[in-house]
């Protein structure tokens, strides 16, 4: 009996928790609202096969609980019913299911102006890198990589030479420009998550992965790992700044290419190698 | 039909001469079972505990300085493996399936007593391994229960000197265990049944059984084929999972391999092996609802067929759990739709325990409230399940609380919810005591609420972006400190929860020795293991002969029958109609 009424008044608490609570998806930053759209079908949907089961549920408890002189029907089975409950699910199926589909062939369809930025992931920091003037990022490969050339990218590549390298945790990004993320990770798997943005994709070792998204909204926003990498995996954070195209252009201005940073280490070396041969006293 | 049976054959059971021979060495499935099943319960309440450290970390961080993030991610992992392995597998099939097949299908034994005792010992020694890895240098791994190459096998990863070895050779070992034990069951359910015993007079908790065993035959060499590979690369530095890497700034020597591999490897084993523990579940739940609504379950036939197609789907949706993976993105359409539609045979299983209850007699007993509890967590999990099997809603969700929310839901609380009805119910069968009533219902209470209070706020806080396996979540401007309060309370919820489970113990224990003697069938049960001559059953079960079934194991409130259930042995005659089987 009491089992019942709490069965009712849980459906009931759920229906006001879901209203009430502050938790809800953050408001979105991205072309992805196909994706949302998807999400609040499917909600409603599931909201109401929940609401009408548990109803039915805690309805058949009371109405059939046990009494003296009550007894059971006895009734195997009712083809006809089973067959119209089947169609009925198989309709609500295919309703969420259809927009699920349509969004995600958006996802895996990059169009064809989209620019291309490259997210590199370690543990547990990110890096960027942008194709430069010749819009070609260069070959890159873990044997390249070493302190002058934390990204792994091929020296002989002439494509890499322009390639701009940001060794921060900060991205920018011009609003309303489709972006074809590529992903690269050094190490382990990671995965590039923006919650404004909904979309996320795993950086695997050994090969590139990718996503696409539109900045529809200037800010700043939070990169999660939201792939398990190890002990700093909640502490591999980042930033996207989302900013005009002008804003963006003058940020871009200030990074250094691939051949600007190579060029500066070769100097370093000099400097290094002309004080290492001066002679010393007292020196090993 | 004709039933070929060697139940009645006359080969001697193994008489067991000595106490040891009796209850440890015993080749008695229902000694094993309750072997198995308190090796299991032991391990979990070691999983237990951990999740309750794992609380404590996220509700009250900075709080507990024993508690790094190297020792939150073993929590976590040791956490999952234990709760979906080495609890619910262990307990449904080697603690369940060892009880209850021989005796609800009419068989003496299993058909490989031997075998069967050697499962049980190989079962202990992975758990004497798992255990192991705790006191190892290192300490368990910290990989997460989905070991996830190259992570698994790198510096930065807690326990990737002893404990992953620990790990992969456990799980090996577990796979020996699973499969001397799975053959048992298979095959006792196909050549055991005593006369009259026909497929489709078989409970469905037998069916659930049977059809998850078969299922972890084909599902566990994956795993065990995937440990072994993984062993291999951290050992003797094959590049199975492992494509050329710089880890700490130094180059590794591997090259060429798939860490998605791996994760394909997995999934074919891990999505299974979720409706390996949900299959069991399903078909108890449906005898624990027929038994104490006194209505035969409805649609029996197409509860049956509903088991075994999901059983059968359930090998073609396994990359579902990979759709942010990185593997070709246009296999989400073909994942998506598969998973979709293994919602319609389960939603149909629904609709018919929901229909049972309807025009049922409703006895609000033990085991029942934990039925109609398993009722309610499972839509909920079922439903949002939904949301992550339709491609495009788990980008944003994957990887978040909301993960958590549902399968915690789905396979936690659910099954654990028929587990507590399950034992509650064959009590009495098994011990020949009943427990304390209103302890029960405590227990009841307080575990259906808590767990309710602690995966509902996970979906939301899954929506609104918070990732899961984070040891802190920070300073992050999108978490508001509403949510940081909302962990507060899940954690307070856990603890609650957690409490409650002593009652529990506390009820079983003490019933086990001051309970009052139980009937041997306190339910009116229409199946056979309510009509074995002793209770508990003796060795043999069925004392000089076998039992004859003469009907479906569902006849509750036959019209015109003299009581309200007609046992699986009553001949026919007399009044009252049979379903056709
Ligand atoms: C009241 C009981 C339980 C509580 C409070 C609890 C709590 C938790 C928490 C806090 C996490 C880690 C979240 C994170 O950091 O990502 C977790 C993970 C997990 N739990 Fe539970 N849990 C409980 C019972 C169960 C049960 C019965 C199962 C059986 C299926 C289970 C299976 C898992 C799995 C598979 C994981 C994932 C581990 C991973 O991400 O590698 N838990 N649980
Ligand atoms: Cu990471
Ligand atoms: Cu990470």
């Amino acid at each position: 009996m009491a089992v019942a009424v709490v069965i009712a008044l849980l459906v009931l608490a759920t229906i006001a928790f879901h209203m009430l609570s502050p938790w809800w998806m953050t408001p979105i930053a991205s072309n992805w609202g196909s994706i949302d759209t998807a999400l609040m079908i499917t909600l409603w949907i599931c909201a109401a096969a929940f609401v009408a089961l548990n109803l039915f549920l805690a309805y058949s408890l009371y109405r059939y609980r046990a009494r003296p002189g009550h007894t059971a029907h006895y009734e195997p089975e009712n083809a006809r019913l089973e067959k119209r409950l089947t169609l009925w699910t198989g309709l609500g199926i295919a309703g969420m299911l259809a927009p699920g589909l349509i969004a995600w062939n958006q996802y895996v369809t990059v169009p064809d102006d989209a620019s291309v930025i490259e997210a590199t992931g370690q543990q547990w920091q990110w890096g960027f890198r942008f194709p430069g003037q010749d819009g070609v990022l260069g070959t890159a490969a873990v044997a390249h990589i070493n302190a002058d050339n934390p990204f792994g990218l091929n020296p002989l590549d002439p494509y890499g030479k322009d390639d701009v390298l940001v060794e921060t945790n900060e991205l920018h990004m011009p609003i309303g420009k489709p972006v074809k993320m590529v992903l690269r990770s050094k190490d382990v798997l990671h995965d590039f998550y923006v919650p404004q943005f909904r979309a996320k994709m795993d950086l695997v070792p050994g090969i590139v992965t990718y996503f696409w998204v539109t900045p529809t909204r200037t800010g700043t926003f939070e990169i999660l790992c939201a792939e398990l990498c190890g002990v700093g995996h909640h502490a591999m954070r980042g930033t996207v700044v989302v900013e005009s195209e002008a804003d963006f252009n003058r940020w871009m201005g200030e990074q250094m290419t691939f051949g600007q940073l190579l060029a500066e280490a070769e100097g370093d070396k000099k400097v290094q190698l002309a004080q290492a041969s001066a002679p010393r006293a007292g020196g090993r | 039909m004709a039933t070929a049976t060697i139940a009645d054959d006359l080969r001697p059971l193994h008489h067991p001469k000595s106490w040891i021979g009796k209850y440890v060495w015993s080749q008695d499935h229902k000694v094993i079972a309750i072997q198995y099943s308190l090796t299991a319960i032991a391990i979990g309440l070691v999983a237990l505990v951990l999740s309750g450290l794992m609380r404590l970390q996220l509700g009250f961080p900075d709080t507990f300085d024993f508690i790094q993030p190297e020792n939150y991610l073993q929590y976590v992992t040791m956490h999952g493996m234990i709760m979906v392995v080495y609890l619910l597998t262990a307990l449904l099939l080697g603690g369940f399936g060892n009880y209850l097949i021989p005796l609800m299908v009419g068989a003496r034994d299993m058909v490989f007593p031997f075998v069967n005792m050697l499962s049980y010992w190989f079962y202990l020694l992975a758990v004497l391994v798992l255990v192991a890895s705790f006191f190892v240098p290192g300490g368990p791994t910290g990989a997460g229960w989905t070991l996830y190459p190259p992570q698994t096998i790198l510096e930065g990863t807690p326990g990737h000197q002893y404990g992953i070895i620990l790990m992969l050779a456990s799980l090996a070992i577990f796979v020996v265990a699973f499969t001397m034990g799975g053959l048992n069951y298979v095959t006792t359910v196909l050549q055991a049944r005593t006369k009259g015993m026909t497929l489709m007079r078989m409970p469905c908790s037998v069916w659930g059984i049977f059809v998850a065993s078969i299922m972890g035959l084909l599902a566990f060499p994956a795993l065990f084929v995937a440990c072994i590979m993984m062993l291999l690369d951290r050992l003797v530095g094959t590049s199975f999972f492992m494509p050329a890497i710089a880890s700490m700034g130094k180059e590794l020597g591997y090259e060429g391999g798939s860490p998605i591999l791996f994760q394909h490897l997995f999934w074919f084993f891990g999505h299974p092996e979720v409706y390996i523990v949900a299959l069991p579940a399903f078909g108890i739940v449906s005898d624990l609802i027929a038994v104490h609504a006194r209505k035969n379950i409805f649609g029996y036939r197409m509860m049956v067929w509903a088991i075994v197609i999901i059983g059968a789907l359930s090998f073609f949706v396994w990359a579902h759990h990979m759709y942010v993976s990185g593997m070709n993105p246009y296999f989400g359409f073909f994942f998506a739709t598969s998973t979709l539609i293994i919602a319609i045979p389960t939603a149909i299983k629904v609709y018919n325990w929901l229909l049972t209850l309807w025009r049922g007699d409703i006895h609000l007993t033990v085991p029942m409230l934990f039925a109609i509890g398993f009722l309610f967590t499972f839509i909920h999990g079922g439903l949002s399940g939904l949301f992550l099997g339709n491609v495009s809603v788990d980008v944003p969700l994957s990887d978040t609380f909301f993960v958590i929310g549902h399968f915690h839901m789905v396979m936690g609380v659910s099954p654990i919810l028929v587990i507590f009805g399950a034992i509650y119910h064959w009590y009495p069968k098994i011990t020949g005591r009943m427990w304390n009533d209103a302890l029960a219902k405590i227990h009841f209470w307080v575990t259906f609420l808590g767990v309710y209070a602690i995966f509902l706020p996970m979906h939301y806080l899954g929506m609104l972006g918070v990732p899961r396996r984070y040891f802190a979540l920070g300073e992050t401007a999108f978490i508001p400190p509403s949510a940081h309060l909302a962990n507060e309370w899940i954690t307070i919820a856990a603890l609650i929860v957690f409490a409650a489970q002593m009652l529990f113990f506390w009820n079983m224990t003490w019933s086990l020795f001051r309970g009052p003697r139980a009937d041997p069938n306190p339910w009116g049960a229409a199946s056979l293991e309510w009509q074995t001559p002793d209770t508990p059953p003796g060795h043999g079960n069925w004392g000089p002969t076998l039992p004859t079934v003469y009907r479906w194991a569902y006849d509750y409130s036959v019209p015109g029958a003299d009581r309200d259930f007609t046992p699986q042995t009553q001949p026919p005659g007399g009044a009252g109609r049979y379903h056709a089987t």
